[in-house]
């Protein structure tokens, strides 16, 4: 876009409304249209590019969801059957089972980051930079790479953790690879890796509390436990809220760490607690291009969206027993 | 005073989950510099080996120092890119005043409301038709464009004084200018904390990836690190080297910038 054809366009809008009286150099009317234009062209290289690989593929995925896909290309039209089978697929009900369960478990970072942000907000507390760094650096570190260290310290024969299970006496299980343990063991990576993230948003939201309602409490004669939970807890509740609708929507979404821990088709398989491990993202992706099955798994992507509003809007309106607002 | 022995309890909460924290790096650290029989040693050993070869096994094993440098092109285009793009489209919507300006921002918003996963398959194919699986360009392009920073720099936008703008005006300066030698600067904090989510997001990133390039020699180091897993699943230690290699880049610049990555997730509270 160019400054030529941005004032000839608002020449010719001028002359449409010739009312508009000139207060400026060239006309109130004149520079509102070149303001618009330049607005236009500011916005064009990320409006045409989420339109061409964000907007208009939500619409390819509604439409891929009701086809049926050759695995040589090409679809035809099936309408909801891909949706009846979805909800037939014992594959995909254990898939949902297991993300549900993850997300649940994931809830308990909440709680434990709420505790330890506390405890680096007492006033002359040496040493919080050096915590806040420890407790986030499972935050940066590439989820793959986390997926990789885990699965050694999980490892039932040689791993760290069954070696200090040992020294108790206890016969640890092989965790990830063991069917009753690899959900729980997932969600405890899951939990470790997302405690420094959880920790920063409410220690910035303890900072924002006005240190007079502590002031206020303390002549009211509260202790630190009582202004803990009834100063901290209820002024944070707004953030806990949001925490925990931003925890639910990444949980939900859980596709790496199973990814780097399982991996996909037959190697995936091959683990025993692989049908406990399968999230819904890992089975979306499996059909799209493992299997080829792009159609179903455009249903499974289009359930997931369903989904993840529904959850998000049941928080919403639980949000009134407990969240309060200043 | 009770205040230093008060804390005597915090520092030993604190401390025990700190070594939570460090563990397992440190165990990730001590296995990648012992051979594949001292890693499998029962009871195991807690000194390193100095087997400093294990981290040459990840080159001979892995095209890893392509696999680096896509990483580190695709990270560096989408973050400059993504940071330009959205600072522009940001300006407008927190600026300049256009007919359709609300209507068009509730579109770009709606798609923050969308699982990634969504845009997938319809990606893939556009990537496909165009021949650029397998590309610089399918790990970068789609990432050039998003609401999220969109969003993120239009709310910094509007907290910014207008002062510096109408001064600017007077002068005869247009929005071009306006936007690149007064907002931009004034904004700094904001791209800043966008460019270090950005730079953590698209480093780490793996399913995008893995889908579009599948050729080792074009894959990021995320989906090289994932596809070493299948084919040697018991060479733990070369495995360990291999994901300290990939993760300690990201980690190293979050040591260094450490208050912008904490301020960038605090402000904005959204993970990847």
């Amino acid at each position: 876009m160019t400054l030529t054809t941005g004032s000839d366009a608002a020449r010719a809008r001028r002359d449409a409304t010739p009312q508009g009286e000139p207060r400026r150099v060239g006309g109130r009317g004149r520079g509102r249209a070149i303001e618009a234009l330049w607005g236009y062209a500011f916005i064009a290289p990320t409006g045409i590019g989420l339109a061409v690989f964000y907007l208009w593929p939500i619409l390819q995925t509604a439409y891929f969801s009701m086809t049926e896909w050759g695995f040589f290309g090409g679809h035809t039209w099936t309408g909801f059957d891909n949706y009846t089978r979805l909800l037939r697929d014992p594959e995909a009900g254990q898939a949902l089972i297991n993300t549900l369960g993850y997300t649940a478990l994931g809830l308990v970072a909440i709680p434990l980051a709420i505790v330890f942000a506390a405890l680096l907000n007492q006033k002359g507390l040496r040493g919080v930079g050096v915590y806040r760094t420890l407790f986030f650096l499972p935050v940066v570190t590439m989820p793959v790479a986390v997926a990789m260290v885990w699965r050694w310290l999980y490892n039932g024969d040689y791993g760290l953790i069954n070696y200090v299970l040992s020294l108790a006496g206890v016969e640890g299980p092989s965790w990830v690879a063991d069917p009753a343990t690899a959900l729980y063991a997932l969600a405890v990576v899951g939990i470790w890796s997302s405690l420094g993230y959880n920790l920063i948003i409410f220690l910035a939201g303890m900072q924002a509390i006005p240190r007079e309602y502590y002031e206020a409490a303390q002549i009211d004669g509260a202790g630190r436990i009582t202004q803990f939970f009834r100063v901290t807890l209820p002024l944070l509740s707004p953030t806990a809220f949001f925490v925990s609708v931003i925890s639910v929507i990444g949980s939900l979404q859980l596709f790496d760490l199973v990814y780097a821990m399982a991996g996909s088709g037959l190697t995936a398989r091959a683990n025993p607690a692989f049908p406990r491990l399968q999230t819904v993202v890992h089975l979306f992706y499996d059909r799209a291009f493992v299997t080829n099955d792009r159609g179903y798994a455009a249903a499974i992507v289009v359930m997931l969206f369903l989904l993840i509003i529904a959850m998000t809007a049941v928080q919403f309106r639980l949000q009134r027993r407990w969240v309060h607002y200043a | 005073m009770r205040r230093p022995r008060a804390h005597i309890g915090a520092h030993a909460v604190l401390i025990a989950t700190s070594l939570v924290m460090v563990t397992p790096f440190a165990w990730q650290i001590i296995t990648s510099l012992k051979t594949l029989s001292g890693a499998t040693r029962v009871p195991p050993s807690f000194l390193p080996e100095g087997r400093w070869e294990n981290y040459g096994r990840v080159f001979e094993l892995l095209p890893f120092g392509h696999q680096f440098l896509n990483t580190v092109l695709m990270t560096a285009g989408r973050t400059i890119g993504q940071v330009l793009l959205s600072s522009m489209a940001a300006y407008a919507f927190a600026r300049l005043r256009f007919p359709g300006r609300g209507l068009l921002f509730g579109v770009f918003l709606s798609v923050l409301m969308v699982p990634p996963q969504l845009f997938v398959i319809p990606q893939y194919e556009i990537m496909l038709s165009l021949g650029w699986l397998n590309t610089l360009r399918a790990l970068i392009v789609p990432g050039l464009f998003s609401a999220f920073g969109v969003f993120l720099l239009r709310q910094f936008f509007l907290g910014l004084p207008r002062e510096l703008e109408e001064a600017a005006r007077l002068d005869g300066a247009g929005p071009l200018r306006i936007y690149w030698s007064i907002m931009l600067p004034l904004a700094r904090p904001g791209l800043v904390a966008l460019s270090v989510l950005v730079l953590l997001w698209s480093w780490n990133d793996l399913f995008w990836p893995l889908v579009v390039n599948t050729d080792p020699e074009q894959m990021t180091l995320s989906a090289g690190l994932a596809s070493l897993r299948g084919q040697f699943q018991t060479d733990y230690p070369v495995l360990m080297a291999g994901s300290l290699l990939a993760s300690l880049p990201v980690i190293a610049v979050f040591v260094f910038l450490q208050r912008q990555f904490i301020q960038g997730i605090a402000h904005t509270g959204i993970k990847g």
